[in-house]
């Protein structure tokens, strides 16, 4: 099989168990980025496919073969730093050539490899300045280019952008997407930033506690999450309890939603409704009542916060379909099956 | 890469020739010295293997315990001088501009780095009748006529304390640089005068550190083996000075040993106070 | 504190350091072999003296030699060690930095002694290179502490990015790690090496009755009486370690190898 793939991989630090049990599949030329918070593992586990730390348990196979023992230096990889790491004893071109220096290669084709990524980076001229001289998004890119110098079977970032201001970010993110798809090279990003994972991942892999707790495209992460930590870790969401009623429906805080369903056997359980998805209307007219206890208007969007029963349920709406409410105004609120979806307990 | 241990033996490689050298010339040297503390010393020659107490029975005299009372007394004294002198200079010297800490710092290595030779040397030259500072003062009109002010005490101290504050200065430098400038900052604006704010923040908060540098500066000079020879009378001589003696000009190398041994139990009993003073200071 | 304090309290500190030099500076350009400040006369032959006359020549040649080789066996000592320890998880290894730095902490009489008797005992007594090794046993702590300060400042992240990128332990060692700790062996060998230089009782301890070094010759010269020539080179000595410390803290970060790693930020 072409691709990397994770079997039950474990890594445990003395008695602390970073990683559990992990079983990933990635195939040849897709993104992956592995979201979590801090400490949930997703660091480890990219240490571990470049071989910096050894899994305890498992095994890691890159193209069919088993690369769980082979030392980091032998598996052709590129690997970009959250600090960069570029040598700050070299120049931008002996950076990005320092793949191919030690590997031998002539002088010349190192010359001609290093202008060929200086030029997909747009650095081209800027080889024989020293490291410490260029701007964060230059070293970023730079790091990027030395990374891919030899055409690595793996390209692996570790919280690449971090460093870089929010809208520096966000550029390189796009940039960094379409270099990927036209190389066509497997990448795994390690990042904290759902934003960042929503933009350049095939797949998302949402970590928590050493686990994965869902693997899939962007699009299913956001709409149908698996369980309440994805749910609640990807986006906004209103989490609500759900129950059983007699008639074989389902009722929120008491109010039975037409429509809605739980699954077979299932008597209570949690309902994740984005907060896009939760439409205001004049009391009464919806399935729940509420209380609006605070709006902010954020100019490109309105959040209004409605108290039902001591539950909060959070709405958001674009100016134009704002309907005029005021702190302390009695609303309704509508939900419809399509927008709910019902999460494993 | 993250630290690990060796998985192999020839990850060990690297700590042999180090490890050789340091247990073959210095741990075994030491060994060396310790065995023939307790050896008899031969009349005329070096000295014959044995196993007697005589060279540590003779520290019980009068006389050595004179030695060792004003050794002990001498570089208690060079510390306190020092550490006082060092403390406001360093304080000072830490809130100043880079360039002009290097240039301090470029000095007082130099100073730091000459022979015990030279320094005993110069401070002689200094004190002496025909070259020295009373020259200057019998030019000014204060004193009638220059004269000597060594072989003196005062010279001792004088010349110890020259060596012995670069030392200290450098000791107490990384600490005071650490030192949180808004500290004085905060006493200064609750009304504090910059000099009360030095004796009641800067100060106590270095407590620790003063007392570990005290004791490093005592050592320091407790390892002093020429200037009181060169500054002072035979009254004036430590410990060091007579190892010194006894080693090359007694040739009674078992006393010498049996003296050195006992000098490092000292110094090592005041290091393992300086660690419990630095793991007190960790913990409050 | 006040400005005016301060300059003050600076002066008197500074004149407090200088002055013993000044007045050794200016017996060193007497004219006649007289030890007289203020200077009678001027005259450079004192400096002239150290390089003609061979016994002083000799001293001068010992002394250099000494230092070159010791500092140089430190460093060679010292380098291992420190990458070690920085390299590998082994807490007794630790036994070994003790060790390096204990010489130099214990009075020096004291390892002198002990060298002395060792020397001695193995029937080496008084041979040249007996104080090759047993000054850069004494000094290995110098290049040791500037050593584990460098290793300490080098990122791992470099190293493990060198590694991501093909180069096994060797490679990295020669690529990444040594270009950036060069700084750290320099200043370590410097210190090493002006120590040697001035040193006196070790030197003496060991091949005391067979070769002069120069502290050893100015200290048997003061007992025959004095000549400017002690002062001349004390002047040369004072100059030397100034110049070689001053180009450390040119080329290198100097409040930094002195252990103040806080001012990096500024």
């Amino acid at each position: 099989m072409s691709g990397l793939a994770l079997q039950n991989v474990v890594k445990e630090f003395g008695a602390f168990r970073a990683v559990n049990n992990v079983d990933l599949t990635v195939p040849h030329g897709t993104f992956v980025c592995m979201l979590g918070p801090s400490g949930c593992g997703k660091t480890t586990l990219l240490r571990m496919i470049a071989g910096l730390d050894l899994p305890t348990d498992g095994a890691i196979r890159l193209d069919g073969e088993d690369i769980t023992r082979v030392p980091t230096h032998k598996r052709n990889l590129g690997m970009v730093f959250q600090s960069l790491a570029l040598f700050p004893h070299l120049t931008v071109g002996e950076n990005i050539a320092y793949p191919l220096r030690i590997r031998g290669k002539a002088k010349e084709e190192q010359k001609k490899r290093v202008d060929e990524l200086l030029a997909m980076i747009h650095l081209s001229g800027y080889a024989d300045r020293p490291v410490a001289k260029l701007s964060g998004g230059q070293r970023q890119r730079v790091a990027i280019a030395r990374a891919l110098s030899i055409s690595p079977k793996l390209f692996l970032l570790d919280e690449p952008l971090s460093a870089l201001d929010a809208k520096l970010r966000e550029a390189m993110q796009v940039e960094l997407r379409q270099l990927q798809q036209k190389l066509g090279i497997t990448t795994i990003v390690v990042t904290h930033d759902q934003r960042e994972a929503m933009t350049m991942a095939d797949t998302v892999v949402v970590m928590n506690g050493g686990e994965i707790r869902q693997a899939a495209s962007p699009i299913e992460i956001y709409r149908r999450p698996a369980d309440s930590f994805v749910a609640d870790f990807i986006g906004q969401t209103n989490l609500l309890d759900v129950q059983a009623d007699s008639a074989g429906g389902a009722a929120v805080l008491g109010h039975v939603v037409p429509g809605l369903v739980l699954p077979a056997g299932a008597s209570k359980g949690t309902l994740s409704v984005r907060p896009e998805d939760v439409h205001l209307t004049a009391p009464g007219a919806g399935a729940l009542t509420g209380k609006v206890t605070f709006v902010r208007d954020l100019g490109g969007t309105i959040e209004t916060f409605v108290d039902i029963a001591g539950r909060q349920i959070v709405a958001v709406s674009t100016p134009r379909e704002r309907p005029e409410v005021t702190v302390g105004q009695e609303v309704g609120i509508a939900l419809t099956p399509d927008v709910c979806v019902v999460l494993k307990k | 890469m993250r630290r690990e241990p060796p998985q192999t033996p020839g990850d060990y490689a690297p700590l042999l020739f180090p490890a050789a050298m340091l247990t073959i010339f210095f741990v075994v040297p030491f060994g060396t010295m310790i065995a023939v503390s307790f050896f008899q010393r031969q009349q005329g020659g070096f000295y014959t293997p044995a196993f007697v107490f005589d060279n540590y029975a003779r520290f019980l005299s009068a006389f050595f315990g004179g030695v060792l009372g004003f050794s002990l007394m001498l570089a208690i004294t060079v510390a306190i001088c020092c550490v006082v002198l060092a403390l406001p200079f360093t304080y000072m010297l830490t809130r100043m501009s880079r360039k002009v800490q290097v240039v301090w710092l470029v000095a007082l290595l130099s100073i730091l780095s000459l022979s015990e030779v030279i320094i005993g040397f110069a401070w002689s030259t200094l004190f002496s009748r025909t070259a020295g500072i009373t020259n200057i003062l019998v030019a000014l009109g204060i004193m009638a006529e220059a004269k000597a002010l060594t072989p003196s005490f005062g010279a001792v101290l004088t010349g110890m304390v020259y060596q012995a504050f670069p030392y200290t200065v450098l000791v107490l430098f990384p600490a005071l640089v650490r030192l949180d400038p808004t500290l004085t900052e905060a006493a200064r604006t609750l009304g504090a005068s910059p000099l009360k704010a030095f004796f009641t923040v800067v100060v106590p908060a270095l407590r620790n550190t003063i007392t570990a540098t005290l004791i490093m500066v005592f050592i320091f000079a407790l390892g002093s083996y020429l200037l009181p020879q060169l500054l002072g009378r035979p009254q004036h001589w430590t410990l060091s000075v007579l190892i010194t003696d006894q080693a090359i000009y007694q040739s009674n190398m078992p006393f010498a040993a049996a003296m050195a041994v006992f000098l490092v139990l000292v110094t090592l009993g005041l290091v393992a106070l300086t660690v419990i003073a630095g793991r007190k200071g960790e913990a409050a | 504190m006040t400005s005016i304090f301060r300059r003050a309290y600076f002066f008197a500190i500074g004149l407090f350091l200088s002055l013993p030099l000044i007045v050794v500076a200016g017996v060193s350009v007497n004219q006649k072999q007289t030890l007289a400040f203020p200077p009678q006369g001027f005259s450079l032959s004192w400096y002239g003296e150290i390089f003609l006359n061979p016994e002083w020549r000799n001293a001068l040649f010992a002394s250099v030699t000494l230092a070159v080789l010791s500092a140089a066996l430190a460093v060679a000592i010292a380098l291992p060690l420190s990458w070690f320890l920085w390299r590998r998880i082994a807490p007794w290894a630790n036994i070994f930095q003790l060790l390096g730095v204990a010489p130099f902490t214990l009075p020096p009489v004291i390892t002198a002694l002990g060298m002395l008797t060792f020397w001695a005992t193995v029937g080496s007594y008084g041979q040249p290179w007996t104080a090759v090794v047993s000054h850069a046993i004494f000094f290995v702590t110098l290049p040791l502490v500037t050593l584990s300060l460098g290793f300490t400042s080098i990122d791992r992240s470099l190293v493990e990015a060198a590694s991501t990128m093909g180069a096994d332990e060797r490679t990295i060692f020669r690529t990444v790690v040594l270009p950036l700790i060069l700084p750290y062996i320099v200043s370590g060998y410097a210190f090493a090496f002006v120590l040697s230089l001035n040193e006196y009782i070790v030197a003496y301890m060991t091949v005391g009755f067979t070769v002069e070094t120069l502290p050893i010759k100015i200290f048997n010269a003061l007992r025959y009486g004095y000549t400017p020539t002690m002062a001349s080179v004390t002047v040369l000595f004072v100059t030397t370690a100034a110049v070689i410390f001053g180009l450390v803290a040119r080329f290198g970060d100097l409040p930094k190898l002195l252990g103040a790693m806080s001012t990096d930020g500024k």
